[in-house]
């Protein structure tokens, strides 16, 4: 795009003349940016100072356990989105029902998951051995309950019915967001209401589900550190284990500060092409990728006379 | 509203040219009624027109062939058999929505607003009806795909999405995404109105080779010259009723009702 520009300067007009026009400077973009590294500096500097011993966040930070953690840790997320993200679609679908019960179904579920804490919802699905002393299902399955339930199906039913209520809500927004036409359209072409579902509405509410479910996987990753309350062992309660024996808890903390910014920021990318993935067709062009986008970024910057025209 | 339907008619199956039959047909939207007693008949073949101010009830008529809306009273018949319901005796049974959509089938729609699925090419659009409802296989619907395309002279964009086509191309889109189920009767809801109008013609082109090719159509439509030059009967609606009804020429240029003789004054 710069090309064109420089291109121009030495041959004789042969069509319009181009503008050479000095851009606007923009100063102020110069002194934030000093402003922002100086406070910066300092912040790192403030923390060098503290007694902290930093030489045992890079000593752990390979670990066994913190790599068993933050296995456990994304095994949980995943496995808790999966059951959010299929229960969210059923449960939005049973709420937009025409069926008066299946829509009071989805309706109580909402309420009663999405108005408790998920910490309180983890310790009764925890205790529920108080209340079934068997769990028992006919010829297929039969044991007591304490065995059944294991910190991790704890943790999942926990996490993962607790995120399907909100992922209903996003989900519902989502599906509303599509325009009657296409059911209709569908519906005039014979396509049953399940297939218009399927193939018509919901690849079109997913541009609308995707960007506010990356922030719930996201959060998803985070929640995880509360089931240590259940027992099962993820990378916040190894952290915390090490930073016990080792002497060191809070160097731990940062520890798993950083791995969990770590986990979060390749999510962060992930959710990016996934959503670029579901704007084709609704846009012309598709937007940049984050690797375009800095490139563009630092040219306007460095070169304040390279007419980044476009 | 089952019950409102007049029992004193008994004859479900009485037709055997008429493509559509409407006796008597009322819709109401909450209070407010929108057809108020419509009586036509379009006969197989023909292109059939409608016109009126809007509000008259032509679209909500038109949407009541392919069951998208409805009816309180009266009988609406396709090709001899009642529309949404099945009569078992003097009594009327609810089609199930299997039932009602294995009816779509065969009535193609084409909208105002064109709805194409803005996720799909313009190639998916068309194929996606016969593969997921007929059961066509793909390589087969692909082909004939190709060919609708031709047929409304888009051969070249069938890898295009939606919003990189211009309104008449995507409303031609829908065209032939609507006969690519092979229907019996098409159905079009004013589809030149959100058009440009230099975009008008391309899309009139299509409905006249249509027309020729001995397709039923019934269009909802403010393109007078269209309705004149293609049209086998025409009706004039208003205020959710029939008010004038012949041959598209005599209508247009001899109107003999006071209210069609100032639509008409205003719209030619």
């Amino acid at each position: 795009m710069t090309a064109d520009i420089d291109k121009t300067v030495g041959t004789p007009a042969a069509g319009p003349e181009t503008i050479k026009a000095i851009p606007v400077r923009h100063y102020g973009r110069y002194v934030t940016a000093v402003i922002a590294i100086a406070i910066l500096v300092a912040i790192i500097y403030a923390f060098g100072q503290g007694k902290i011993n930093w030489h045992a966040v890079p000593d752990y930070f390979f670990d066994d356990r913190i790599m068993t953690g933050v296995g456990k840790t994304l095994l949980l997320t995943v496995l808790s989105m999966l059951i959010g993200i299929v229960g969210g679609i059923v449960l939005a679908v049973m709420r937009l029902s025409k069926n008066p019960v299946t829509s009071s179904i989805s309706w109580f579920y909402i309420w009663f998951f999405r108005g408790t804490p998920v910490l309180v919802q983890l310790f009764l699905w925890f205790n529920l051995g108080l209340v079934f002393e068997y769990i028992n299902l006919g010829p297929i399955y039969k044991d007591y309950w304490s065995d059944f339930m294991t910190p991790l199906l704890t943790a999942l039913l926990g996490l993962g019915l607790n995120e399907a209520a909100y992922m209903a809500e996003i989900c519902r927004a989502g599906l509303l967001a599509v325009d009657e036409g296409q059911t209709e359209a569908a519906h005039a072409l014979g396509m049953s209401h399940g297939k218009t579902l399927r193939r018509i509405v919901i690849p079109q509410a997913m541009r609308v589900i995707v960007p506010p479910t990356g922030n719930e996987v996201i959060n998803m990753l985070k929640t995880t550190s509360l089931v240590a309350a259940v027992q099962y062992p993820e990378l916040f309660r190894y952290a915390q284990d090490i930073g016990q024996n080792s002497g060191a808890p809070v160097e731990m903390y940062f520890l798993a500060a950083a791995w969990y910014l770590i986990m979060t920021s390749v999510l962060s990318v992930g959710q990016y092409y996934i959503e670029r993935y579901y704007a084709r067709g609704s846009s012309r062009q598709l937007p940049p990728t984050p690797l375009q986008k800095v490139k563009a970024n630092l040219l306007s910057l460095g070169r304040p006379r390279g007419a980044m025209g476009a | 509203m089952t019950d409102k339907l007049s029992k004193t008619d008994a004859a479900p199956r009485d037709t055997s040219t008429a493509m559509v039959k409407a006796e008597g047909v009322h819709k109401s939207f909450g209070s407010v009624e929108v057809l108020k007693g419509i009586d036509l008949e379009v006969k197989s073949g023909e292109v059939f027109c409608l016109i009126g101010p809007s509000g008259s009830g032509k679209s909500t008529f038109l949407r009541c062939i392919n069951h998208l809306e409805k009816i309180n009273a009266g009988r609406l018949y396709v090709d001899g058999e009642l529309v949404g319901y099945r009569q078992k005796g003097d009594k009327l049974y609810e089609l199930k929505d299997s039932e009602v959509a294995l009816k779509r089938r065969d009535i193609g729609m084409v909208f105002q607003r064109f709805n194409l699925f803005p996720h799909m090419t313009a190639a998916e659009n068309i194929i996606e009806a016969p593969i997921q409802v007929r059961g066509t296989n793909k390589a087969q619907a692909r082909e004939r795909a190709t060919q609708l395309l031709e047929r409304v002279g888009l051969a070249d964009k069938a890898g295009s999405y939606p919003s990189q086509l211009s309104g008449g191309q995507q409303q031609r889109v829908a065209i032939a995404r609507a006969l690519a189920m092979d229907p019996k009767l098409m159905l079009f809801d004013e589809p030149t109105s959100a058009l440009d109008p230099e975009l008008v013609g391309d899309v009139l082109d299509v409905m006249r080779d249509l027309a020729e090719s001995g397709m039923t159509m019934i269009v909802v439509t403010h393109e007078m010259g269209f309705a004149r030059e293609v049209g086998d009967s025409l009706v004039f609606m208003d205020d959710g009723v029939v008010v004038e009804s012949g041959h598209p020429r005599e209508v247009l240029t001899n109107p003999q009702h006071e209210r069609t003789q100032s639509f008409l004054s205003k719209v030619l």
